[in-house]
C-alpha cells in the first residue's frame, strides 16, 4: 500500500513535469495559475494564447499520456496471463491493428462519425482481429510461439487493409494526418477524447482487475483452473473483450502505439512478482509514467518537429522483446 | 446406470459404476490409456459425462459452477506445470480461490489454512521460493498443498508420485490415507496402491473390471488379461501385497 501511494505520487509528480516540457516557457507557478483560473479561483491569468496551450492542448495531452499508457500496459499483462505467452500484447497479437482498420474505415469512409463513431468503428474492428486471430489458431490452444506469429499475421493482413481503405479513398491531406495518427500520437488529445478514453479505461481497469485470481489461476493450465473453482470460458471472454474494448478505445483515440504492453508488464513482473493482484495496479501506474515520460521525449527530442510516440516506444520495445524471445530459447 | 465420456467420437470410458464412500481411500489403476485420467475428470466436473450422473452425496454435480464443485472436491493434475513465477505460497493460496470474493485478497483464515498446508506437505521452508526454481517433485506437492487448501470433501488426484523419489511417494500416500479424508488416487505403481489404499479399481479399456480390496483385484489371472504381464502375486517380507514380474505374455 505505501508502495502504490508512491507511485501514485510519482504519476501525479510525472504528469505535472510532463506539462512543462515542451515548446512555451512554462514553470510550475504559471501551471498552478493556469489550473487556478480554469478551477474557478482567483489568480492572475496567463495571456490568452499561453493558457490555451496548457489547458487545450498540453494538460489533455499529458493525462492522455497517462490513460493510454496505463490501459496498455493492463492489456499487455492480462493478454500475457490469458494466452500464456510472455510476448502477447495488443500489438503484437494484431488487435492495434484491427482497431486501426475499423477506425479508419469510420473515419475516411465517413460510416457512422464523430468520436463516438470512430471508437465503436475501432472496436468493430479489433473484436475481428481477436476473432480472426481465435479461428486462425484453432482448438489447439492458445500457448507458444505460434500465437505470436499468427498475430502478427493477422496484424499485418490489418494493416493491409487499413492502407488500401486509405489509399484508395482519402485525399493527400487526410492520408498524412491519418498516417501519422497510425505511427501512435498524443498530439491530437482533447478533453472531450480523453474523458471518453479515461472514463473506459478506469471501469476496464476495475474489472481486469477483479479477475486478478483467475489470472493467476490460468497460469497453470485449464484443468487445473476449472478444478479451482474458475469458469475458464467465461472468464476468458470476460478479459478478451475487455482488453479489445480498452485497446480500441485506445487506438481511436491515440493510434496503434506497439510494445507499451510487452516493456511495462515485464518490468513490474521483474521487480514486485507476477501475481496480478500486485501487477495490474503498479503496471497500471508504470504505463502512465512510462508513456507520459516517452510521449515528453517525443515532444522535445527532435524539436521543434515532433515524432509520434509509437516509434520510441518501439525503440525500447524491440530489444526487450528479442531479449524475452531468447530466454524462452525461441531464438 | 454407469458412467460414461466420448471424444472425437471415440468412447474413452463406459458403463463405470463407482461408489467412493467418506473417508475412503481409492486406487484407480489400469495400464496407460486405460481411462485412469479421463474418469477422474469427470468425476471432478471437468468434463461432462455423454451418459450417467456424477453423484457428490446425494446431488448430481451436473448443474452446479466450477466455484461449488471446488468447494467440495481438489484435484491435481498429472503435470500442471507453468513458467509462472509465482511463489509457493502463492500457489498454495490458490487453493482458497473458490472461497474468497473478488474484492477480497487473501485474509487471516486463508494464511492460517495455507500454513497448515505447506507445514503438512513439509513445504514450510520453500514458502517464499519462485515456481521456477522448483524440482518437479517440489512442484507436485505445492500442487498437493494447494488442493489441501481447498479444505476439500474429497481430493482426487492423477499420478500424484509420477516425480517424488521413493521416500517421498511414501509420505505422500502415508499422509493422503492417514487422516479421514475422502481420496481417490490414480496410480501406476501397484505395489504402492495395494499397500496404502483401503481398496482398488481397476480399469481395462475404459471398463471397470474389478473392484475390492488389493488380494481380490490383484490376481495373476487379471494382470495377464489387464497388463498383459506375466506375475505371481504373493506377500513381501513385511507381509504387504507383492508382485513379482516374470516378463510379457
Amino acid at each position: 500500500m505505501p508502495l502504490f501511494a508512491a507511485g501514485l505520487v510519482a504519476l501525479v509528480g510525472s504528469v505535472a513535469g510532463g506539462v512543462l516540457v515542451g515548446s512555451g516557457d512554462i514553470g510550475l507557478a504559471e501551471l498552478g495559475r493556469v489550473l487556478g483560473g480554469h478551477l474557478g479561483l482567483h489568480v492572475d491569468p496567463l495571456p490568452r494564447l499561453l493558457d490555451s496551450l496548457v489547458w487545450d492542448l498540453r494538460i489533455p495531452r499529458v493525462l492522455m499520456a497517462a490513460v493510454v499508457g496505463a490501459a496498455l500496459a493492463i492489456c499487455g499483462a492480462v493478454l500475457q496471463a490469458v494466452t500464456r505467452n510472455a510476448l502477447a500484447e495488443p500489438y503484437l497479437l494484431g488487435i492495434s491493428h484491427g482497431a486501426s482498420t475499423g477506425a479508419v474505415v469510420v473515419v475516411v469512409l465517413g460510416v457512422g462519425g464523430g468520436a463516438l463513431g470512430v471508437s465503436g468503428g475501432a472496436l468493430v474492428g479489433a473484436l475481428g482481429s481477436f476473432a480472426l486471430l481465435l479461428a486462425l489458431l484453432g482448438s489447439r490452444g492458445l500457448s507458444s510461439v505460434r500465437v505470436l506469429l499468427t498475430g502478427i499475421v493477422v496484424g499485418l493482413l490489418f494493416e493491409a487493409v487499413t492502407y488500401l481503405v486509405l489509399m484508395a479513398s482519402s485525399d493527400a491531406d487526410t492520408t498524412r494526418a491519418i498516417t501519422y495518427w497510425l505511427l501512435g500520437s498524443m498530439a491530437p488529445s482533447r478533453w472531450d477524447t480523453l474523458v471518453v478514453t479515461a472514463v473506459v479505461a478506469a471501469v476496464g481497469l476495475l474489472v481486469l482487475w477483479l479477475y486478478s485470481t483467475a489470472l493467476d489461476g490460468l497460469a497453470f493450465g485449464t484443468d487445473t483452473a476449472a478444478a479451482l473453482g474458475i469458469n475458464v470460458r467465461a472468464t476468458r471472454i470476460v478479459l478478451l473483450v475487455v482488453t479489445a474494448v480498452l485497446t480500441s478505445v485506445v487506438v481511436a483515440s491515440v493510434g496503434a502505439i506497439a510494445f507499451v504492453g510487452l516493456i511495462v508488464p515485464h518490468g513490474v513482473r521483474f521487480l514486485l512478482g507476477p501475481a496480478h493482484r500486485t501487477l495490474l495496479p503498479f503496471s497500471a501506474l508504470a504505463g502512465a509514467v512510462f508513456l507520459v515520460w516517452t510521449d515528453a521525449l517525443a515532444r522535445v527530442a527532435f524539436a521543434p518537429r515532433e515524432v509520434p510516440v509509437g516509434v520510441f516506444t518501439a525503440l525500447v520495445g524491440v530489444p526487450l522483446f528479442l531479449l524475452v524471445l531468447r530466454r524462452r530459447g525461441d531464438l | 446406470m454407469g458412467l460414461a465420456w466420448a471424444a472425437g467420437g471415440r468412447t474413452i470410458i463406459t458403463g463405470v459404476d463407482l461408489d467412493v464412500a467418506p473417508g475412503e481411500t481409492v486406487g484407480l489403476i489400469g495400464p496407460n490409456g486405460s481411462g485412469k485420467s479421463s474418469l477422474l475428470r469427470c468425476l471432478a466436473g471437468l468434463r461432462a459425462p455423454s451418459a450417467g450422473t456424477v453423484r457428490h452425496g446425494d446431488e448430481d454435480i451436473a448443474g452446479w459452477s466450477a466455484r461449488r464443485i471446488a468447494r467440495r472436491l481438489a484435484f491435481v493434475e498429472q503435470t500442471a506445470d507453468s513458467d509462472t513465477d509465482l511463489r509457493v505460497a502463492d500457489v498454495v493460496a490458490l487453493g482458497r480461490t473458490p472461497f474468497r470474493d473478488r474484492w477480497r485478497g487473501v485474509d487471516r483464515t486463508d494464511r492460517a489454512i495455507v500454513d497448515a498446508a505447506l507445514d503438512r506437505l513439509d513445504l514450510t521452508e520453500l514458502r517464499h521460493r519462485r515456481w521456477a526454481t522448483l524440482s518437479g517433485g517440489e512442484r507436485q506437492r505445492a500442487h498437493i498443498a494447494r488442493a489441501l487448501a481447498q479444505r476439500p470433501h474429497a481430493i482426487l488426484l492423477d499420478e500424484p508420485t509420477n516425480h517424488l523419489d521413493v521416500r517421498h511417494q511414501l509420505e505422500l500416500m502415508a499422509l493422503l490415507t492417514g487422516t479421514d479424508q475422502t481420496v481417490l488416487v490414480a496410480l501406476h505403481d501397484l505395489a504402492l496402491a495395494a499397500r496404502f489404499c483401503d481398496r482398488l479399481v481397476l480399469l481395462h479399456r475404459g471398463a471397470l473390471v474389478a473392484d475390492g480390496t488389493a488380494d481380490e483385484v490383484l490376481t495373476s489371472a487379471r494382470l495377464r488379461e489387464v497388463y498383459e504381464i506375466d506375475a505371481e502375486v504373493g506377500r513381501d517380507a513385511l507381509g504387504h501385497p507383492a508382485i513379482a514380474y516374470r516378463g510379457v505374455t
